[in-house]
């Protein structure tokens, strides 16, 4: 039997339709938009002003507080203005436009493709070089990596887990790095291993990427301390809590964080930008992005430059099909729907997804018929039908009890729902009011 | 690029699911066994079935049209199911006039006085039936006999009556004339409403219906055990006054019960946990009452009374949460 998450769990359709297509270098864009805050903390500060030249790599907005971390420029050129615009929330968000000049690198950049294996630093030099690097969580949540590297006081880190579930449909991203880049991502775990003294590491990855789990089980036998796990195929395994459970039977304890299990969780592609950063001196400014759909003519994996206008994207993949209704920055069940193609890709960007018309609208919302799917379906085990109710007439006192805190919005209940309710947009609502409710009662 | 684009929030797919397909999908299961009503009991049976239905869908559709005034909802098939349930539970031989009486009570006191699809706090079929078994009670108990065993079909009583006719004369159960051996009872070859005589019948539309996951295991699975050993021990201690579990298993409406009406969504408990306590109370009211109550039969009033406990269940009952209380 594999394993797998004990609680809920849906089983959307794959839809891989990428998942053959080898990662390509997407040309460089004539002018990107680099958004300041593209992580979770604190917005880091810009350092550069209008006029100043800036070559790929150097930092151009710095960390601003512990939980935030610097951004560099992924393109050579001259910052045209530091100014406002929408990021993939919607909202608009500071950031820094630069017009391209060339393909300048920082010279201290190591861009030969040798596989560096040894490792020649300390932890604590690894977690200070992530954080120079602008290391964040590449899985989605873009959680500043060298925070997660430091366990709060009293706590021990004792496994290091390895998220290559990509449990979202569509997305092959990290597929086809695990496939492409399986020497460097070992490296990167053993220097996270290193960072966080532990000497465990396992690699959890989807039965449906069956190629993956063969070579990177091949791989792992010549480095110590290093395994994977084949799990079932279910939805949201890719989340940390569920990718815990999964792979080490423990639960985190409602509001906890892994670490409280003794687990620190890590993307595959996180593991890459590791390996990158410390054995090549190179810091985050470029990632894998899948772009897919059903009616994209070439569904495709492309190394994209951060700032790059989604437009380059969906024109690289064979341009925007006639009938596109929705356009999903990352996965369909957890990504966020834009509303212009002039959206930059971020660090946190696993994906663009175009959706036709047809599949892009809601069905009509009838009736609960209190089949209780929700119920069964939820990952944390919480009741969705009870929580958007809630939400809905603003009993906020009962949602907090009723633990719509611990809900990860992962959108199972509202994607099995038969009557088509809207249940995570009302939970979503009642769970942002609580969180204020819980703030101001803190101060 | 011109036109707009949809701008939502997630998750951006939906299971091809539908709570009209679940609907019809109680309709199937329910097929079989209406089948062999039709079979027993002759053109009788689809008669009332007819009525039940049109009946129900017709009332849906003008109290919520002229009562209401909201846009009917009948197609999502839920009045269909209340329409089969509630000829289900009644003897073929009911005259088309209570069988309105019935669905009027069904969908208008069971289900749209509290607003409809959803709302309702009890099973509508069994708003209906109880209604119609305390206003009619010569007609809701007068059995017509079996097509194919008599030669003219007389009235005779049912099993369940015959045994508790003969408990309140003191005749032990070894003695009673004319009980169906458990064969008959599972095929169905025996007196009753339409739709509880074939126990085999409904367990395989049970059986659909979890393999299409409309409902789960839970509720029949511990309704039928609390039965079977909750009467096994009266049976255990005394077997000259009370009938062996397995024949209060299979006869009257306790599998058309355990698995079509006390499982109706609406009315039934939210998690695994407390459809088990749900299905515990249904199984001792039921037999409580088929030994201890003025009524041969106490499913219909079992599953009643844990409608009215099923608020309380689900406030709390709680599902196992992530990470602990």
């Amino acid at each position: 039997m594999l394993k797998t998450f004990k609680i809920g769990g849906v089983h959307p359709p794959e839809n891989k339709l990428s998942k053959d297509r080898k990662i390509e270098v997407l040309s460089i864009p004539s002018a990107v938009f680099i958004p300041v805050a593209q992580h979770i903390g604190a917005p880091s500060t810009p350092v550069v002003k209008k006029g100043d030249k800036v070559k790929v790599g150097q930092v151009i907005a710095q960390s601003s507080s512990f939980v935030s971390t610097n951004i560099h420029s992924s393109v050579s050129g001259t910052v045209k203005k530091v100014d406002f615009s929408a990021d993939s929330s919607g909202y608009p968000k500071q950031g820094i436009f630069i017009d391209v000049e060339g393909d300048e690198w920082m010279e201290d950049i190591d861009r030969s493709e040798t596989l560096v294996k040894d490792i020649s630093v300390d932890g604590a030099e690894i977690v200070k070089k992530i954080q120079e690097c602008g290391i964040v969580g590449l899985g989605g949540a873009t959680f500043p990596t060298h925070v997660k590297l430091v366990p709060p006081k009293g706590m021990k880190a004792e496994v290091l887990l390895i998220n290559g579930v990509e449990c979202e449909p569509y997305l092959t991203s990290d597929h086809r790095l695990m496939l492409e880049k399986a020497d460097e991502i070992l490296v990167g775990i053993q220097l996270l291993m290193k960072a966080m003294n532990v000497d465990k590491a396992v690699i959890g990855i989807e039965n449906n990427k069956p190629d993956a789990i063969q070579l990177l089980s091949e791989k792992c036998k010549s480095v110590a301390g290093v395994s994977v796990v084949a799990l079932k195929v279910q939805y949201p395994q890719g989340g940390e809590k569920q990718l815990i459970n999964a792979v080490t039977g423990r639960e985190v304890p409602s509001g906890a964080l892994p670490i409280a299990v003794g687990a620190v969780v890590s993307n595959v592609g996180t593991a890459f930008a590791v390996y990158e950063a410390i054995q090549k001196n190179k810091p985050l400014f470029e990632r894998v992005v899948t772009v897919t759909g059903k009616g994209v003519s070439k569904p495709s994996n492309f190394l994209v430059r951060v700032g790059t206008a989604t437009s380059e994207l969906v024109a690289a993949a064979g341009g925007l099909p006639e009938n596109t209704g929705k356009i999903i920055s990352g996965g369909p069940m957890m990504g966020r729907a834009i509303s212009s193609l002039d959206i930059p890709v971020t660090k946190g960007t696993s994906g663009i997804l175009l959706m036709k018309e047809e599949e892009s609208k809601r069905e009509e919302i009838i009736a609960c018929i209190r089949c209780s799917r929700c119920v069964s379906v939820c990952p944390m085990g919480l009741e969705p039908y009870l929580l958007m109710t809630l939400g809905e007439k603003q009993i906020y006192d009962r949602a907090e009890s009723e633990r719509v805190m611990d809900c990860i919005e992962c959108g199972s209940c509202s994607y099995t729902c038969p009557s088509n309710r809207p249940l995570l947009d009302y939970i979503r609502f009642g769970k942002g009011k609580v969180g204020q409710i819980i703030r101001s009662r803190k101060k | 690029m011109s036109k707009l684009l949809t701008v939502s929030p997630s998750p951006h797919v939906h299971s091809s699911d539908s709570t009209q397909k679940i609907m019809y999908r109680v309709i199937y299961a329910m097929v079989p066994a209406l089948i062999w009503s039709v079979f027993m009991f002759g053109i009788d049976a689809l008669r009332v079935t007819l009525i039940a239905v049109a009946a129900c869908v017709a009332f849906e559709y003008l109290i919520q049209k002229y009562l209401m005034k909201v846009t009917p909802s009948v197609t999502d098939g839920s009045a269909i199911i209340t329409g089969i349930l509630l000829a289900f539970n009644v003897p073929s031989s009911l005259p088309w006039w209570i069988i309105l009486i019935g669905a009027m009570a069904a969908m208008g006191i069971g289900k749209l006085s509290f607003g409809g699809l959803g709302s309702n706090i009890f099973n509508p079929a069994l708003v209906g039936r109880v209604f119609l078994l305390l206003s009619f009670p010569v007609q809701m108990t007068s059995w017509p006999g079996i097509k194919m065993a008599a030669v003219d079909a007389v009235s005779t009583a049912t099993p369940l009556a015959l045994i508790k006719e003969s408990v309140k004369n003191g005749i032990p159960i070894a003695k009673v004339q004319g009980l169906p051996d458990l064969t008959d009872l599972a095929i169905g070859m025996n007196a009753g409403s339409l739709g509880e005589v074939s126990a085999l019948l409904l367990v395989l539309g049970g059986i659909y219906m979890i393999w299409k996951k409309v409902i789960t295991w839970h509720i029949p699975v511990s309704i039928l055990a609390t039965v079977f050993v909750f009467s096994g021990i009266f049976w255990g201690i005394n077997p000259e006054m009370y009938v062996n579990p397995a024949f209060h298993i299979m006869t009257g409406g306790l599998m058309l019960g355990a698995i079509f009406m006390a499982t109706d969504m609406v009315t039934s408990p939210m998690n695994p946990k407390a459809q088990i306590i749900y299905g515990i109370g249904i199984g001792l009211i039921t037999i409580s009452i088929r030994m201890f109550g003025a009524y041969p039969e106490g499913i219909s009033f079992a599953i009643l009374i844990m409608n009215a406990v099923t608020p309380l269940l689900n406030y709390y009952i709680k599902p196992k949460r992530f990470g602990g209380q």
